[in-house]
């Protein structure tokens, strides 16, 4: 088999594998846009809110320590204990419901039936809002996120060496995949199989479909809307902690982690706004696409592809095929 | 011959029990506007009650107040025996009080079987954990409302697109799909805004003769708006008239036949 070929097998694969980071991003979109017609621009500064919370959590942090620091003159930072990460996650769960909670009941709750477009800049400020909460909690500095903090093994092992010599048994070259990204994808498959699982086959599921499907309709049948966007937005306050511990694992728990939001968009673009398998196509689209074309083509035009490839396929698909891949269809009746 | 507590027989032979729900001196306005005035009627158990007026009349907002989403200024609304505080239209269909709306909600995404599956959602009691746990108990419930479901479906005659996404069918399919919906949650009230509107004359004859089967076949209470008069008048057991949000006439449909106030209002008077 031709080298070249084979280098591009391998750049496929790790395409696929950062299309899944992507797709973690981009789902937690779909979620909230499909239940309540909201574009939630925070959903970025969820993860990175998550993450940072996660890491707090996990490192024993004293949530708020500058200000009581300030206010009272103490000189305290950490409760001095390590959590493990199950029972951080746990925890960390609990705030991302909290979270959900307080912004349904003091901000979408008082705008119920306005405009998209309002709605859209409710949620630009609750991005900020979120980002100076999570500083003032957790603090600005760049933070190490380990999931195997207090158990070095819990990354499934050996996945990436099997594959290496697997591929080297093949074409006599072996792939390199990063572990982190292995863990990612099958973390991604449970999150997504579970995902459909609960609004398949659980009343709350149900309900939750109902609720994106017609508001009043829904409302006739006994549901709650108050009730089922807090469940909305604590899912996707969930999937945010899946994204944001993934990418924080990957690239550290730092500001920058909230313009991930930014990368899922063409995303979105491509998947279309209301369809949870066209999130995960549309990333490992993307995912794939600039891989591929960085390897291909980047050389030619000096590299640096990655950078704008993702917004220049989403805006081809903006002009050709509006409404994405899967998304619903765009029919103007006269 | 209208017995306060023990019901009334109707000429068909039909038994109609006690009150269900008692409306007591409604009045509703937005703004300046009043769109319902001191209206007081009831509705029996058994009973298929009508709603009828010219448009603009306040009857749909009457049935708004009915299933919560208006909750009037002033007036008490009594249901089983019990007066109803201000409650949230999700509350209300909570306590068996189903409705179909005038220009039909429905989940368009979603199958038809789906679609009648939701009108379940206030029989299913097991909470996520124990669905995602005990799964005997949740597929047990599952199976028994499906079940619930498809006779319905079978009842309604709506079988052969119970696996059709609902955005396809036509209109007077989805007229009845919404009823499927409403009636599968087992209501106590079923109310129907304006259940013909729209239909040609074939489908108002299969909508009347689904009302009555229904009524008939289950026992539904069953209120209805509509502004046909003659398809009002063939259906229902006792009937209030409104107009300009104010009651102008209740009883039976002849004596609302006979009523001058009645007539006047539908054919008009002249102010001479």
């Amino acid at each position: 088999m031709p080298e070249q070929l084979i280098f591009a097998m391998e750049v496929f694969l790790n395409g696929l594998m950062a299309g899944v980071m992507y797709a973690l991003v981009a789902l937690g979109f779909v979620l909230i846009f499909k239940a309540s017609g909201i574009f939630n621009f925070a959903q970025g500064v969820m993860a990175l809110f998550a993450a940072m919370t996660f890491v707090g959590i996990q490192n024993g942090q004293v949530p708020f320590s500058h200000l009581i620091n300030a206010i009272f003159g103490t000189q305290i930072h950490y409760f001095g204990w390590e959590l493990h990460s199950i029972v951080a996650i746990l925890l960390t769960v609990v705030v991302m419901v909290g979270l959900a909670w307080a912004v349904q009941r003091f901000i979408f709750r008082h705008l119920v039936g306005q405009e998209p477009i309002i709605l859209f800049m409710a949620t630009i400020g609750l991005a900020y809002l979120l980002e100076g909460t999570a500083d003032l909690m957790w603090g600005a500095e760049i933070k190490k996120l380990d999931v195997c903090l207090t158990d070095t093994t819990c990354l499934p092992q050996g996945i990436n060496v099997a594959i290496d010599e697997a591929t080297f048994g093949w074409f006599g070259y072996g792939f390199f995949i990063d572990n982190l990204d292995i863990t990612a994808t099958i973390v991604a498959v449970i999150l997504v199989a579970a995902l459909v699982a609960f609004s398949q086959y659980t009343k709350q599921g149900r309900a939750m479909r109902a609720v994106a499907d017609d508001h009043q309709a829904a409302l006739s049948v006994g549901v709650s809307l108050n009730y089922i966007w807090i469940l909305v937005w604590s899912v996707a306050g969930f999937v945010a902690l899946v994204a944001g511990i993934m990418w924080g694992a990957k690239s550290g728990v730092q500001f920058s982690l909230s313009l991930i939001a930014l990368k899922a968009l063409p995303v979105l673009m491509l998947g279309g706004f209301t369809s949870i398998p066209g999130a995960i196509v549309g990333g490992l689209i993307i995912g794939v696409g600039e891989k591929l074309f960085e390897f291909a083509i980047g050389p030619m035009i000096g590299g640096a592809t990655e950078n704008w490839f993702a917004y220049v396929l989403a805006l081809l698909f903006l002009v050709f095929r509006p409404q994405g891949l899967f998304g619903e269809k765009i029919i103007e009746r006269v | 011959m209208l017995d306060q507590t023990e019901g009334y027989t109707t000429e068909d032979g039909r038994k109609i029990g006690g009150v269900v729900m008692e409306m007591k001196n409604i009045t509703l306005r937005f703004g300046g506007v009043v769109a319902i005035k001191d209206i007081s009627f009831d509705i029996r158990e058994g009973e298929i009650r009508a709603i009828i007026g010219p448009n603009g009349a306040g009857k749909s907002s009457m049935l708004n107040v009915i299933s919560g989403f208006y909750n009037p200024q002033e007036g008490e609304v009594w249901y089983r025996g019990r007066k109803r505080p201000p409650m949230k239209p999700y509350q209300v269909a909570q306590q068996g009080i189903a409705r179909t709306f005038q220009n039909i909600a429905l989940f368009e995404g979603m199958s038809v079987l789906d679609n009648v599956m939701t009108g379940r959602l206030t029989h299913m009691d097991s909470n996520i954990f124990r669905q995602a746990i005990w799964k005997g108990r949740a597929e047990r419930e599952e199976v028994e409302n499906r079940e619930k479901a498809e006779r319905v479906i079978d009842f309604l005659e709506i079988q052969h697109i119970r696996k059709t996404p609902v955005s396809r069918l036509p209109y007077g399919l989805k007229k009845r799909v919404e009823l499927a919906r409403a009636l599968v949650g087992e209501p106590s009230l079923l109310l129907l805004d304006e259940p013909m509107a729209g239909m040609n004359v074939e489908e108002k004859e299969d909508m009347s003769r689904f009302i009555l089967d229904v009524n008939d076949e289950f026992g539904t209470t069953i209120a209805l708006i509509e502004h046909d008069m003659g398809v009002v008048m063939d259906l229902s057991d006792r009937v209030v008239v409104m107009d300009y949000g104010k009651k102008i006439g209740d009883g039976t449909p002849d004596e609302v036949r006979s009523n001058q106030d009645v007539i006047d209002a539908y054919l008009g008077v002249s102010h001479d």
